[in-house]
């Protein structure tokens, strides 16, 4: 590690204080990145990883501390950030989707103006999409909107790593692969190889543990908005960076129950569009859907929560609750108090002819604030005042709340950290024991094992069915994979 | 080969105008020549400017309830002031259009909706044209009475405006790369941000280049008019909305096309020649340009649905 520090710094982030209200986002957090390393950031969700990021892109102005540009202290502010080189993909999609490919790479890189911008900006992001994932296959004069999510990922990733006059000195990636499949995401990170290795920086934020520690070359371990460790990666191993980060490793000590398929089905769904294999769901069973990203599983979902209700008319009884996958989009109300977003589905049932029970819904936010550990001073604060997984255990505890027996989860878990996955595992668990029916589609692994029973979806069929001891990593790959040449 | 999304936009608003005017002409065949052409599109040409202002202030996910006032203040000044000395009223449409700029200034820094300001500012601008002119008169300048009663062979000046129109305005918003800024700010504005550009500048600008149009189309309606009064435009606000809209623009999304905003804007002004060849009585007028709306617009949700379904196949 020697070696890496006598290179020059690219950017450097020394003692830096944040704080939102009476929230210490970071408690002075000191990162410093040099030339030719791939650095990776991991840490809880709300250690601080977000808020260093967005100092040091210049999108935040600490409080205290002080940020320095290839070693020389400047003005602060994404401009000068821009200037010296710093570019981010962000972990929420920031194209403009009315636009096209090519466009949003013109917003990207000022100096694609004058004439005959639209070729060459065409130019830029072909070639570098060529670059890292060769044979992407997408059109640059499509707009975003009619690209799919992997698509847009993509596109926002190649645009970023593109330098018209001259290359990005460094890219700061936050979550980068939450919506590519395994092979887009290795390709990714065969080019982050590359790119560190031409003498550019990489800061990855993941939390896919994997990835991180085969990739960088150095890693950073941020707890409650400081650095508690910073190695070179070959000392970690996928247990100490969980331990360094502060959740102690679980084992999988539950044994799963029998098989609960008797009776009648609560849910079922024919083959879709007379292709694979049927969909039915038993009380009290989690069933996973799994697959690549985007194979039908989310329109399966939608088809599931159909059936029992009206597109035009809501159901009075709700029998199937629906946790949204992405939050900011149908997920959460920003607006609304974090008591107020989780009691909208279940009002219904502490109303007294149409008038609110303010005392019961407070009482019924409290107890799921102790359940699952909302970490909140106060029910009544903006749900933006929470971290990103804290936000999704309030939609979770939205679902539970209603007395819904099914729930339908759209790979809820999406860059939730391990501590608070592991909580709602449990929360999710004593429901299906208690007789509730859970259908999740993940994009996870460690989440598909969980499930007494998994579908595997292929092009928008349901390929296989797995129960029991079959659930492993290997079968479901294979199903996922198995006879995609012959297509 | 693929159709686009911008094209399948234009696609419905082009064939319900050419459907209206299909309608036009089978009941009136005699205006299907230069002079009938003209009479039917004549008063489109300020509309169809009004709609791309309204459609600039739309692509920056805004609303501007000010456009009629505005028009008819710019229509007062052009027959007074315009008129009797150029160089005054030059300067004034410059105040304007500086203060539209600064308009999209506090807008975007008290974060305030622009319902709210701009609703506000057509009382300021209906009182100004109430000073101006407090009874209706005043005299068209001699060349925009000459531009918008000029006869170009062939094909009417009502025509080659609305062409010219949305060309221009075309290439300014979805080719040149100033206008995808314009665009980007009503598609993401974090995104524009965190790409080191200045959103202030930039809506400024768009709200600037609002004022601009507007103030064309005041010029234009005076020159058709020959003179003007301080209500004379107030049904544009209503009326470039719904251009934009019919031409395939959304409120939110920065969705715009300037060439479905000026076909709209004909469509809309034939619509009302339509109805009254029907013989329907003025006092129901409005609610069947209204019924029309609907139609088209019902007509685009089926198009969209029937493409979604496409896609997910």
């Amino acid at each position: 590690m020697n070696e890496v520090t006598t290179r020059p710094e690219v950017v450097a982030a020394r003692g830096i204080k944040v704080t939102f209200g009476a929230v210490k986002a970071l408690d002075g957090a000191d990162l410093v990145i040099h030339a030719g390393e791939c650095v990776g950031l991991v840490g809880h969700n709300g250690a601080g990883k977000s808020t260093i990021v967005n100092a040091i892109n210049g999108g935040l102005t600490p409080h205290a501390g002080e940020i320095s540009y290839g070693g020389i202290r400047a003005q602060h502010g994404i401009s000068t950030a821009r200037a010296n080189g710093v570019r981010c993909v962000f972990q929420e999609l920031s194209l403009c989707p009315n636009l096209t490919v090519n466009e949003n790479a013109r917003i990207m890189h000022a100096e694609l103006a004058g004439w005959n911008w639209r070729s060459r900006a065409g130019a830029l992001v072909e070639l570098q999409l060529q670059e890292i994932f060769p044979n992407h296959g997408i059109d640059c004069d499509s707009t975003i909107d009619d690209l799919s999510i992997a698509e847009r990922q993509m596109v926002e990733i190649a645009v970023s790593f593109a330098g018209l006059n001259q290359k990005p000195k460094l890219v700061i990636l936050d979550e980068p692969t939450s919506s590519l499949d395994a092979g887009l995401a290795a390709q990714l990170m065969a080019y982050i190889r590359r790119f560190v290795g031409e003498g550019g920086s990489v800061l990855l934020i993941s939390h896919i543990l994997g990835e991180i520690l085969s990739t960088s070359d150095r890693i950073v371990v941020m707890k409650d908005g400081r650095v508690v460790a910073d190695r070179s990666a070959s000392e970690f191993s996928k247990r100490s960076l969980v331990e360094a980060m502060g959740n102690v490793a679980r084992e999988k000590e539950w044994q799963r129950a029998g098989d609960k398929r008797n009776g009648a089905p609560v849910l079922a769904m024919p083959a879709r569009r007379g292709q694979g294999l049927a969909f039915e769901a038993h009380r009290g069973e989690m069933i996973g859907l799994a697959g690549l990203g985007g194979h039908g599983q989310t329109e399966t979902l939608l088809d599931l929560y159909l059936s029992r209700n009206s597109n035009w008319w809501p159901a009075r009884r709700k029998e199937i609750a629906f946790v949204a996958g992405d939050r900011s989009l149908n997920g959460i109300f920003p607006l609304w108090s974090i008591l107020k977003n989780l009691s909208i589905a279940s009002l219904g049932d502490f109303s007294a002819r149409t008038i609110v029970d303010r005392d019961r819904e407070g009482a019924l936010g409290n107890g799921w604030k102790k359940r699952i550990e909302i970490r909140t001073p106060d029910m009544e604060n903006r749900i933006l005042s929470l971290s990103g997984g804290n936000q999704q255990k309030v939609l979770f505890a939205r679902a539970l709340a209603t007395s819904a027996r099914i729930v339908l989860m759209d790979d809820p878990m999406r860059g939730v950290d391990v501590g608070t996955k592991q909580e709602v595992y449990d929360i999710l668990r004593l429901e299906a024991a208690g007789g509730r029916t859970f259908i999740w589609y993940s994009t996870e692994m460690d989440e598909i094992r969980l499930c007494d029973r998994v579908y595997v979806f292929r092009e928008g069929a349901i390929v296989a069915e797995l129960a029991g001891d079959e659930i492993t990593e290997k079968n479901v790959l294979e199903a996922s994979f198995s006879g995609g040449e012959a297509a | 080969m693929r159709i686009s999304t911008s094209t399948i936009r234009l696609v419905i608003p082009a064939a319900s105008l050419a459907l209206l005017l299909a309608a036009v002409f089978y009941m009136q065949p005699r205006a299907m020549s230069y002079t009938g052409l003209n009479l039917l599109f004549n008063l489109a040409v300020p509309i169809a400017l009004a709609t791309v202002a309204q459609m600039l202030i739309m692509a920056v996910n805004d609303l501007d309830l000010s456009m009629g006032a505005f028009v008819s203040f710019c229509a007062c000044v052009t027959a007074t002031f315009l008129q009797a000395s150029p160089a005054i009223g030059v300067l004034i449409f410059l105040g304007a259009i500086a203060a539209y700029a600064v308009i999209g200034i506090v807008i975007h820094v008290r974060e305030l909706p622009s319902i709210v300001v701009t609703l506000g500012m057509s009382f300021v601008w209906g009182g100004l044209a109430v000073l101006m002119l407090p009874s209706p008169g005043g005299e068209a300048p001699g060349w925009a009475r000459w531009l918008m009663t000029s006869r170009p062979p062939f094909v009417p000046m009502a025509i080659v405006a609305s062409i010219v129109i949305a060309l221009v305005t075309h290439f300014a918003i979805m080719r040149s790369s100033a206008g995808v800024l314009i665009r980007g700010v009503g598609g993401n504005v974090r995104s524009v941000e965190r790409a080191g550009w200045s959103v202030i500048r930039i809506r400024a600008g768009t709200y600037a280049l609002a004022g601009f149009f507007a103030v064309l189309s005041g010029i234009a309606l005076v020159g058709l008019t020959t003179s003007a009064d301080a209500n004379i435009a107030l049904r544009y606000t209503l009326l470039s909305i719904a251009g934009v809209i019919l031409g395939g623009g959304e409120f939110v999304g920065g969705k715009v096309s300037p060439i479905g905003a000026v076909i709209g804007a004909l469509t809309l002004t034939l619509a009302g020649s339509f109805l009254s060849f029907l013989r329907i009585s003025p006092d129901w007028q409005i609610g069947a340009q209204g019924a029309i709306l609907i139609v088209v617009l019902g007509l685009r949700l089926l198009l969209n649905r029937l493409e979604k379904r496409e896609k997910s196949r």
